[in-house]
């Protein structure tokens, strides 16, 4: 297509560049399933981004730093929790309270980490199968993250659509009320569901600072939470097509990086802006026409639910 | 076992009480915080609270301060006030800000080196119009497309941050700034700058516009069918349809609105305080205002108070990171930390907590 | 008849702030039998079968079931001990198909797969036929029903407890559901049956409870007395019909002709053609099962949904592509079936409210700016006129009872002096006494020369007030009809006869 940019290694890369968005989007979309809209994401990815980073630091290893990703993102999504499930607080102030928050804590607890390096994510071995032309540099090349979300796309495809937590999840967030009235417990199931969204924007944050970039800075990411956001209302609540989103947008950022790379005539600032203007050319035509994705929405999403009479 | 019970009515007393409640509670957690932090909790909060107001060295430069600061918070806030109540979330107020100033001044520097009276007023009416442009764009996609605006106003934030820097690295360069990036000073070119009125006050015009918006407000808000069009429609909106609300009307009167006055509160910016254009001309009152909105509990008077007190934050932190070494980011948190606290005791105003062993199924 | 007792309720109690919904209840249900639990709106039946659903504990008293100890935490106990329930307003999910509500009532299902024929097998030999697969916010509300039904048979329930089923059904499809509730009685199933219905009762119940403001006040067998006497006991007065003035119909004030609009509600009705026209002083009634496009009808009469131009004409003049502020200016009024939330905003106080509709007609804007004290004098006069009880003007909307707000709602629409009234559902969850002023407020207003269309699910009140009858059935409207002279097998034909039975038949 453009001189100098090895389809491959684009390809290869932009798996990569996918992973934050597409484990933060599987995880909203599950707590948006369940009728909860939480607009912290950006605020639970970049809490996971550090802790992530310093517990992979002070431990030397990157299993634990994702670990230590997801629990700070689950952390600060147990305060979204409390906010709305118990304190029925709106859940659109109550993200951005989370995002505005998770900004600023994480840079206070990472000052003292700027400028490290961390330990490194090791690469899958599949062997031979690595050498394989062309696909195995796109397939076969990657560390584990890679290939842990897509397995856990799969897995939340799988439970959503074929488990009874799946069918209760999906029936909290198409009517509280209903499912009160057959004796669910909707407020739990939703703090679950939040705590798992927490969890995976952690895990996406942690990815972030640990393989991505890979070191510690203020506002490392830089909005991924917001277009991981924008990447569910795009796959119309469905995993498979938020993977779709996900390698779709992890492609575009690929894409113009490297036309940076290559020098193209474009000043960067424009090319920099592409993803954001990109993602919000989807959004508008995911939302308009026949196929209006808000139909299928959740139809409880964003309502707080108070069991009275 | 603690439950809760829904007033009938929600009650005048905690409307007025929980803002305060929150900012004590914030102060004892961000107490903690700094004590975490290696601090004396005392010293840091009277630090960031009293001594930026009646310190005897640091006050006569911190007073002013704080009417600067305030002015952008509260013209922000005022503006997202109103759509907020109508259920309308412009959050990309940041961006609008950054697009007001980007207009203002290039209109301004257009006219450089020329001395004519109407420069600065047509520059006033460019920062509002660039804010209003950016806002307008989420505005349109959720009245004809359905798009989601909070989205949208958001990642026109990250596009608006782009284009200042391209800006400020190529078109509005300064050609005497020996290369370096940003814009020519503003406040050193007469006809378009928006000089300290009285000096040592940090009155200038984006304080004066900041008052008269709080009282346009008010008045729309408690005498006006349009404001009470405006909070049926974030309480009922089924309700506000029925009493013959246009939807898609309050949507574009929204947005409008406080894309306008964020784009101003970005040119008094940056022809008065700032100065110039840079690459971090914004330092993040699009989000703060946020903050101010709700802390106000989107009441015009509410947010004249709270924006000073958000202002008074950010003064009393720089003072702290003077005196005490505290973290910038620790305000950050600490605001942040309001705002959970703001949500959190909220709904003391709406239910009642009630101690008992009665319990039903939840 | 000695059948041993299988549910006794002795002594319930439960208080809400404000509200005893239950004091002191007993009552006992045996085997097989189908008990009547009747009582109006607010006397508490609803509350008194949550306790034995164990979605509410009672304060004090006791139950026992088989003559053991009876006390549910939660619906799932409920249903373990054998208790199961079909909901007035529906626990139904619309966007999940009918096997996965079904699903989600039981507590082991089988595979999706052998549900789905067990579903087939069990609604084929109870005469209701069901589609599994289909997505339930597109089945009618009858329909609806019988997925609720369906459910709580699968799990072959001892108790099963049933909130006014038959307000969502054509008389042909009462019909079908008593058939039903029979067979399951002779099976030995216990039905507790809630209603104000009383004929339907004297027809299905061997037993009835009377409740009024909760207490039990009588115990009767039903076939045995009139339904006047059950009436008396459960109103505790004795009612007058509303009087009309009957008479003189002017000239035409409203026309609806071959409006077609789609419906603005998810799984909603889209009106079809439909056509009518109501002069000055005549009442046209409109019935329907709920969801066959009376919300549409309101909206598109009120300018919530904007139409073709001479879809709606008033007085001649086209106003269907107008907004509610154009239509109320030319005299159109309209209230809708939800109150809170549609016809009031829930957190604002009766002033504020008074303002939502009244602005225009009642002139308390000033270029825009609101006269607060002439508004206050209209929301008093308001709660003056219609016998709102309130403690006063400035308390939100929400913390009046239900009857209450509906009286202040009508009462604000019916103040303005309308010339052209739309009113959806205009005793819903009301007393009778409260039920009989405001139909009697409607009467007076055609009286006085207001064309009125009264949309109603309740047919003796549409028999009571109007003077033509039309009925909506999958948003198409049937050629309106004088009342004198209409059978109910006609209006049961009119509304649609039994939804769904033939197709279900052909499907399969």
């Amino acid at each position: 297509m453009i001189g100098g940019i090895d389809p491959a290694l684009l390809i290869s890369a932009l798996m990569v560049a996918s992973v934050p968005i597409l484990l933060a989007a599987i995880g909203e979309l599950v707590v948006e399933r369940a009728g909860v809209l939480n607009l912290g994401v950006e605020g639970m990815m970049i809490m996971g981004a550090v802790c992530g980073f310093i517990m992979a630091v002070q431990t030397g290893s990157a299993l634990l730093g994702f670990v230590g990703g997801a629990l700070g993102g689950a952390a600060l999504s147990l305060i979204f929790a409390l906010l709305t499930q118990v304190l029925l607080a709106n859940q659109v102030a109550s993200g951005l309270a989370l995002t505005l928050f998770g900004l600023g804590l994480s840079s206070l607890i990472g000052q003292s980490f700027v400028g490290i390096r961390p330990p490194s994510t090791g690469t899958v071995p599949f062997g031979p199968l690595a050498d394989i032309p062309f696909l195995g540099r796109v397939l076969f090349r990657h560390d584990w993250v890679v290939y842990a979300s897509v397995a856990l796309v799969a897995a939340t495809w799988w439970m959503l659509k074929a488990t009874r937590m799946g069918l209760i999840l999906r029936a909290v967030g198409e009517s509280h009320d209903a499912a009160h009235a057959l004796g669910y417990k909707v407020r739990k199931i939703r703090v679950l569901a939040i705590l798992f969204g927490g969890a995976m924007a952690g895990l996406g944050g942690a990815y972030v600072s640990l393989v991505r970039v890979p070191q510690w800075t203020d506002g490392i990411t830089a909005g991924a939470g917001w277009i991981a956001l924008a990447i569910v209302v795009f796959a119309s609540w469905r995993p498979w097509r938020a993977l779709v989103g996900a390698y779709l947008f992890g492609g575009i950022t690929v894409l113009q990086l490297n036309l940076q790379a290559a020098g193209a005539r474009i000043p960067v600032e424009y090319l920099s802006m592409s993803p954001y203007l990109i993602t919000i050319i989807v959004l508008v035509i995911m939302s308009s026409g026949r196929g209006k994705a808000s139909l299928n929405a959740p139809a409880s999403l964003g309502k707080n639910f108070h069991a009275s009479r | 076992m603690i439950r809760l019970e829904k007033r009938p009515s929600p009650s005048r007393f905690w409307q007025g009480a929980t803002p305060v409640l929150a900012v004590v509670l914030t102060m004892i957690a961000g107490g903690l915080m700094f004590a975490a932090l290696g601090k004396n909790p005392f010293d840091a909060i009277r630090t960031i609270f009293w001594d930026p107001l009646f310190h005897p060295q640091f006050a006569s430069y911190s007073r002013p301060q704080l009417l600067v600061k305030a002015a952008p918070l509260i013209l922000i806030a005022i503006g997202l006030s109103l759509g907020f109540r109508a259920g309308i979330w412009n959050i990309g107020a940041e961006g609008q800000y950054i697009m007001g100033a980007l207009l203002g001044a290039g209109v301004g520097l257009a006219f450089y080196p020329a001395d004519l009276w109407f420069i600065f007023p047509l520059m006033v009416v460019a920062g509002a119009f660039g804010g209003w442009v950016w806002a307008m764009i989420p505005a349109i996609l959720r009245t004809r497309f359905n798009t989601n605006e909070i989205l949208v106003s958001l990642l026109m934030v990250y596009i608006a941050e782009n284009i200042l820097s391209s800006m400020s690295l190529g078109l509005l360069r300064n050609p005497e700034g020996g290369g370096f990036p940003g814009s020519r000073n503003l406040s050193q070119y007469p006809a378009a700058s928006n000089p300290e009125m009285i000096a040592g006050t940090g009155m200038h015009w984006g304080v004066i516009a900041a008052l008269m918006a709080v009282i346009a407000a008010y008045v729309l808000l408690q005498r006006h069918i349009l404001g009470f069009h405006i909070k049926l429609a974030g309480q009922a909106p089924r309700a506000a349809r029925y009493a013959g609300v246009n939807p898609t009307g309050l949507v574009l009167l929204c947005m409008g609105i406080s894309g306008a006055l964020a784009g101003l509160a970005g040119l008094f910016e940056v022809a008065g305080p700032a100065g110039r254009i840079s690459i971090d001309f914004n330092v993040g009152y699009g989000f703060t205002a946020i903050i101010v909105a709700f802390l106000g509990r989107l009441n015009p008077i509410g947010i004249l108070l709270a924006g000073l007190l958000m202002a008074l934050t950010y003064i009393g932190g720089e003072l702290a990171q003077f005196m005490l070494g505290l973290p910038a980011a620790a305000i950050q948190a600490f605001q942040g930390m309001l705002l959970f606290f703001l949500l959190a005791v909220d709904l003391l105003s709406n239910y009642r907590i009630r101690l008992g062993y009665k319990k039903e199924a939840i | 008849m000695t059948r041993p007792d299988l549910l006794r309720v002795e002594g319930v109690t439960k208080t809400y702030p404000g509200v005893v919904a239950n004091s002191d209840v007993s009552f006992a249900i045996s085997q097989g039998e189908i008990h009547a639990l009747l009582g109006e709106n607010g006397a508490g039946k609803s509350t008194l079968v949550k306790m034995i659903y164990g979605l509410v504990k009672p304060d004090q008293g006791r139950m026992t079931l088989r003559g053991a100890s009876y006390a549910p935490v939660e619906p799932r106990a409920a249903r373990a001990s054998g208790v199961a329930m079909v909901f007035q307003h529906f626990s139904l999910f619309e966007a999940l198909n009918v096997a996965e509500n079904v699903a989600l009532g039981m507590e082991n299902p089988p595979p999706m797969k052998e549900l789905a024929s067990r579903i087939r097998a069990v609604s084929q030999e109870y005469g209701l036929p069901l589609d599994p697969a289909r997505m339930v916010g597109d089945l009618s509300a009858g329909e609806r029903q019988r997925v609720e039904i369906i459910r709580c048979l699968l799990q072959d329930p001892k108790l099963l407890i049933m909130d006014e089923p038959t307000s969502v059904l054509t008389p042909q499809e009462v019909d079908i559901l008593f058939k039903t509730l029979r067979q399951l009685a002779a099976e030995g199933t216990a039905i507790l049956y809630i209603s104000h219905k009383l004929e339907e009762i004297r027809a299905l119940c061997d037993e009835a409870t009377i409740l009024r403001r909760g207490k039990v006040v009588a115990t009767c067998t039903p076939r045995e007395r009139s339904a006047r006497e059950m009436a008396e006991l459960m109103v505790g007065a004795t009612l007058t019909p509303p009087a009309r003035a009957g008479g003189n119909k002017g000239v035409v004030a409203l026309e609806v002709a071959d409006l077609s609009v789609a419906s603005p509600i998810p799984f909603g009705t889209s009106l079809k053609n439909v056509s009518f026209r109501v002069a000055k002083g005549e009442v046209l009634g409109i019935a329907g099962v709920a969801g066959n496009g009376q919300d549409e009808l309101l909206l598109a009469l009120s300018g919530e949904v904007k139409a073709a131009r001479d879809a709606v004409r008033i007085d001649g003049a086209g106003i269907g592509d107008t907004d509610p502020t154009t239509r109320r200016k030319l005299g159109l009024v309209a209230a809708p079936e939800e109150r809170l939330g549609h016809a009031a905003a829930p957190d604002m106080s009766l002033v504020e409210n008074a303002l939502l509709s009244g602005a225009v007609r009642q002139n308390l804007t000033r270029n825009g700016f609101i006269d607060w004290p002439a508004t206050e004098r209209f929301a008093a006069a308001i709660v003056a006129d219609f016998d709102v009880r309130t403690p006063g003007t400035q308390v939100a909307a929400r913390a009046l009872s239900g009857g209450n707000l509906q009286k202040f709602v009508v009462g604000r629409e019916l103040s303005q002096s309308p010339s052209v009234i739309v009113i959806n559902q205009p005793t819903w969850g009301v007393d009778a006494a409260a039920a009989a002023s405001i139909r009697q407020a409607i009467l007076d207003r055609a009286a006085g020369g207001a064309a009125v269309v009264v949309i109603s699910q309740d047919l003796d009140e549409l028999l009571e007030i109007a003077d033509s009858f039309a009925a909506l059935n999958e948003g198409r409207l049937t050629t309106p009809r004088p009342v004198a002279g209409l059978t109910v097998d006609e209006i049961g034909l009119m509304m649609g006869g039994a939804h769904g039975m033939e197709v279900a038949h052909h499907g399969h």
